[in-house]
């Protein structure tokens, strides 16, 4: 207990709207998700900005490793043909 | 000599007068004391949350002074109201003005004057004075957080460190004598629960003291015995921590009159 005072970090996630994704808005120190979640909504909701919120221990998110960088991404680089950027679309097709 | 003595025949709009100012001091002094922690809390979450709080009860206060001043029929707003009046004048729950004290005797005072308002404010939703219900039903949504807020903090402490306990149950014996004016009926209650604008207070505090016993078997805190004295802030008479906190309070009005942005 004496060794670790401090409150662990937790990423915040909050959705803007029903429909929308959560997305990160920053983190807080909390001692538990219940702490967590109020603290967020005190922070990050003050202003009508959310009507969800996800809280995750940052300790528990796994990033890639920057150094790896260019082996993960750069080879999406000359692969422009992924996007379906050279397709005709039809006049009639409206929405897409 | 007491206050209160002259106002039992005082006509029914006096009577609804005083029952508004005291909803609306309870918040508005809860509010100026949770003010006072800005800069002070634990972490600068907390810090935020009790901000929070103090805005909402501020918020609630304006409305229900507003229509304190409508009812008074004196032209007064809510600021002349709130920054203008005597300490005898201002009506609020003696609890309400207990110092802020540590962070657990603020969490206690909290807990108990939230869980209050949450009964209150779900009553007053459905009284007969339509204002009264429109205040009330705004404001319930605001008390439910407060109360979730406050509660999860006393059982944190509560069921926490043999420090943290013993420094909260400390708090709770201390504050919990003021709880009972709460409850304590007088002619202004009584006209009030009569006309169905406010609840009939012992059902109020049947409401209440469940809530409240049920957080403190959570939090592992045992509930204070009442006690035979009982404290009348809301009918003017204070105790000596209110006089400080008006004189912060009302310093710029009373020094600058009518001072504005």
């Amino acid at each position: 207990m004496s060794e670790n005072r401090d409150w662990p970090l937790y990423e915040i996630f909050i959705r803007a709207r029903g429909g929308l994704d959560h997305k990160h808005v920053g983190s807080v120190h909390a001692a538990d998700a219940r702490m967590a979640i109020e603290h967020a909504r005190d922070l990050y909701t003050r202003r009508q900005e959310g009507i969800s919120v996800w809280v995750v221990r940052s300790v528990d998110i796994v990033a890639s490793d920057p150094a790896e960088s260019d082996a993960l991404f750069e080879p999406a680089r000359d692969k422009v043909y992924r996007h379906p950027t050279f397709y005709d679309i039809p006049k009639e097709v409206e929405t897409l | 000599m007491n206050a209160a003595a002259g106002n039992s025949d005082a006509p029914q709009g006096d009577s609804r007068l005083r029952y508004v100012l005291r909803i609306a001091d309870t918040s508005l002094v809860l509010a100026q004391r949770l003010g006072a922690w800005v800069g002070h809390a634990p972490a600068i979450e907390e810090d935020l949350g009790l901000a929070n709080t103090a805005l909402d009860l501020l918020g609630q206060a304006r409305l229900f002074l507003s229509y304190a001043g409508e009812l008074e029929g004196r032209g007064r707003s809510e600021d002349d109201l709130a920054f203008l009046r005597d300490e005898p004048d201002i009506l609020n729950a003696t609890l309400a003005e207990m110092p802020n004290g540590d962070f657990g005797d603020t969490i206690v005072r909290q807990f108990l004057v939230d869980a209050y308002q949450v009964e209150l404010y779900e009553r007053l939703a459905a009284s007969t004075d339509a204002r009264l219900a429109e205040i009330a039903a705004k404001a319930v949504k605001e008390a439910r957080y407060h109360v979730r807020y406050s509660a999860s903090w006393l059982v944190r402490l509560g069921d926490g460190t043999d420090e943290s306990h013993a420094r909260v149950q400390s708090s709770l014996d201390r504050l919990w004598p003021y709880t009972q004016e709460f409850f304590d009926a007088d002619e202004v209650d009584r006209a009030a629960a009569a006309d169905g604008a406010g609840p009939d207070l012992a059902e109020l505090r049947a409401a209440w003291s469940s809530r409240v016993d049920a957080v403190l078997a959570e939090a592992t805190l045992a509930r204070p015995r009442d006690l035979a004295y009982r404290w009348y802030g809301k009918q003017g008479r204070h105790s000596e921590h209110l006089g400080h906190l008006l004189s912060e309070m009302q310093y710029l009005q009373r020094s600058h009159p009518g001072a504005g942005w």
